[in-house]
């Protein structure tokens, strides 16, 4: 995109073009979440009503008070700034920016369709676990330089809980990795398209096995109902999020639901095919790239809805389990990841392993001769020794 | 005309090496122990950035994980729950100072003399008008060679090379145990000084005298 523009410029304007191009896209992810951020909060509440026999926000434009996240926002921008006075002020006041630049960035590597990405890389998954670690940064530094003993009782805690969970959670990421034979996002959704018995969760049964581990993981390491500890509401007031008011207290809720989606995305990619469909809708009505330009861009514009909207469901699951569940204790939490998780990610990692070493090509497709566009599924058990993908 | 142009990879190239060493120093100069952490995590992070901007996504992402995200751990492992006071600080002696610039001084050296004698790392403004970036490169055959299977050695004539001889994956678990056992000394080190009384309680008395009129 860049260079096409780039085209219309002089020689000495590319710079103008390039920059062009950069804040488009930026802006389109920061509008992207943003906008998903507020949905979001909205539905929770809405969700949470329901769940809990209440009507949840009804006044704020309109009939479900679909406005109430902006008259929100409005609220806490207008809000006083306080920072404490035992605070460390200078990284009181930059925590909440490392967290959800932390949870930003990982949209930077996360495909909304095939070849719509902000930056290809050939090892996206990694990226993204490496940038998604690095929230806990925000949230530890948030809780120390409050000057609270809530906020560094949460920040505590979330540390704990985030750094082992990770652990589970990198093996879980490598089961998908493992079957399709390669790192790069756009691959893994490539390797599912066609028809949901395509996707991976489907593949074989421990990889359905690892989707729920993985979602477990993931709802720890965003820190969502059960494994809400840094922020525990009923125990630590608000946790690492104690001393923080009106606008840096939102971005730090913008972050934690940006984490959501990302999640949300994550698992939709790497176990739920991604931006292709349970039906290949836009397979079947002829928008693929082998029909022009411009059949390709409405196939991918199928595509990312499709994806956001799996990201949505992930998200409105999230909610849901939040509003259903207790919470656990600090150690039930850390017996949860240690005992059960851990273990059950290395058991799937080694079966789905086995597996693929027995069925190279994948079961399901042995009984269901269908070849949609794209291919099957190329599982790479045993490496070819020319550079394996 | 050229002076309208701006080169964005030298522009953030400048930007990045620019944070990374300002940050370093910065935290060479703070005394507060977890500014110092937090300086360190974004000078490093920087440096990430100068290997995403050099196309080298698994070294970036690398640093990121390891350095970053281990700095992260050193700060709350190492320093919040070993640290008796609240922000605390810490002073370094004029002697540790010579000591530690002639050691860095040093290093600096050979390290500049070393990279400026090489041919390929020349800026581009040197090497001509395309300077020869690629990223066709992916992160297989690494992982390849850590297992044993050389991808970059299939030309060989001696077959025993051919045949992964020089695989790394010995050297590589040595390295996995050794550390798992420094990790292991580390828990057994850290958990003998913890005191049974008072976890966290040194905070009360310092900061918040009023919350510990409760105690």
């Amino acid at each position: 995109m860049a260079e096409y523009l780039a085209s219309y410029f002089d020689s000495q304007w590319h710079w103008v073009a390039y920059a062009l191009v950069g804040l488009v896209q930026a802006g389109l992810l920061l509008a992207l979440i943003l906008t998903g951020a507020a949905v979001f909060i909205w539905m929770e509440r809405k969700i949470a009503g329901r769940i809990q026999d209440r009507l949840g926000p009804s006044r704020v434009g309109g009939r479900f008070g679909w406005l109430q996240s902006l008259a929100d926002g409005i609220k806490l921008i207008a809000k006083e700034d306080i920072v404490p006075a035992a605070a460390d002020g200078l990284l009181f006041r930059i925590a909440p920016y490392i967290s959800f630049m932390a949870a930003f960035s990982v949209f930077l590597a996360i495909p909304l369709a095939d070849g719509w990405v902000a930056l290809r890389m050939n090892v996206a998954v990694f990226f993204i676990l490496a940038v998604a670690g690095l929230e806990v940064l925000g949230v530890v530094l948030a809780g120390y330089a409050s000057g609270s003993k809530w906020s560094l009782f949460g920040a505590m805690r979330e540390a704990a809980q985030v750094v082992s969970y990770e652990v589970p959670l990198g093996l879980c990421v490598v089961v998908p990795v493992m079957v399709v034979g390669s790192m790069d996002l756009v691959e893994i959704g490539r390797a599912q398209s066609g028809w949901f018995w395509q996707w991976l969760i489907f593949h074989d049964p421990f990889t359905f096995i690892t989707f729920w581990v993985f979602f477990t993981c993931a709802l720890a390491s965003v820190n969502r109902l059960p494994f809400d500890m840094p922020e525990a509401e009923s125990e630590l007031v608000a946790g690492f999020m104690t001393e923080y008011s009106g606008f840096r207290w939102s971005v730090f809720f913008m972050a934690e639901y940006t984490s959501m989606f990302a999640v949300s995305c994550l698992a939709a990619i790497l176990f739920f095919g991604g931006w292709n469909g349970p039906i290949p809708l836009a397979t079947m009505i002829g928008l693929t790239p082998d029909n022009g330009a411009l059949t390709e861009w409405l196939g991918n514009l199928l595509g990312m809805m499709n994806l956001i909207a799996k990201g949505f469901f992930g998200v409105t699951v999230m909610i849901w389990t939040r509003w259903s569940l207790p919470r656990l204790r600090i150690d039930q939490v850390l017996t949860t990841c240690l005992k059960y998780c851990i273990p059950l990610a290395a058991a799937m990692f080694l079966g789905a392993m086995l597996w693929l070493y027995a069925f190279p090509g994948g079961v399901v497709s042995r009984f269901v001769q269908t070849s949609p566009v794209g291919g099957t599924p190329t599982p790479v058990a045993v490496v070819d020794g020319k550079g394996g993908v | 005309m050229e002076t309208a142009a701006i080169n964005w990879h030298s522009f953030f190239f400048l930007l990045f090496a620019l944070v990374a060493c300002t940050f370093a120093v910065a935290m060479l100069l703070s005394s507060n122990i977890v500014r110092m952490a937090f300086y360190l995590v974004i000078s490093l992070g920087a440096v990430s950035g100068l290997f995403f901007l050099a196309g080298a996504d698994f070294v970036g992402a690398l640093q990121l994980m390891i350095y970053v995200g281990g700095t992260v751990v050193v700060l709350i492992f190492g320093v919040m729950l070993t640290a008796r006071a609240p922000f605390l600080r810490m002073r370094t002696g004029v002697a540790q100072w010579a000591l530690a610039a002639i050691v860095g001084g040093c290093l600096l050296a050979v390290l500049l003399q070393a990279a400026l004698s090489v041919d390929e790392w020349a800026p581009p403004s040197m090497v001509g008008e395309n300077p020869p970036v690629s990223n066709t490169y992916t992160a297989a055959p690494l992982g390849l060679g850590v297992l044993g299977v050389r991808v970059d050695q299939l030309d060989e004539e001696d077959a025993t090379l051919r045949n992964g001889m020089s695989g790394y994956l010995l050297p590589f678990e040595i390295v996995s145990i050794h550390l798992l056992v420094v990790l292991i000394g580390a828990a057994y080190l850290a958990r003998t000084k913890r005191r049974p009384k008072e976890p966290t309680g040194d905070r009360q008395e310092t900061v918040e005298p009023m919350i510990s009129s409760g105690k």
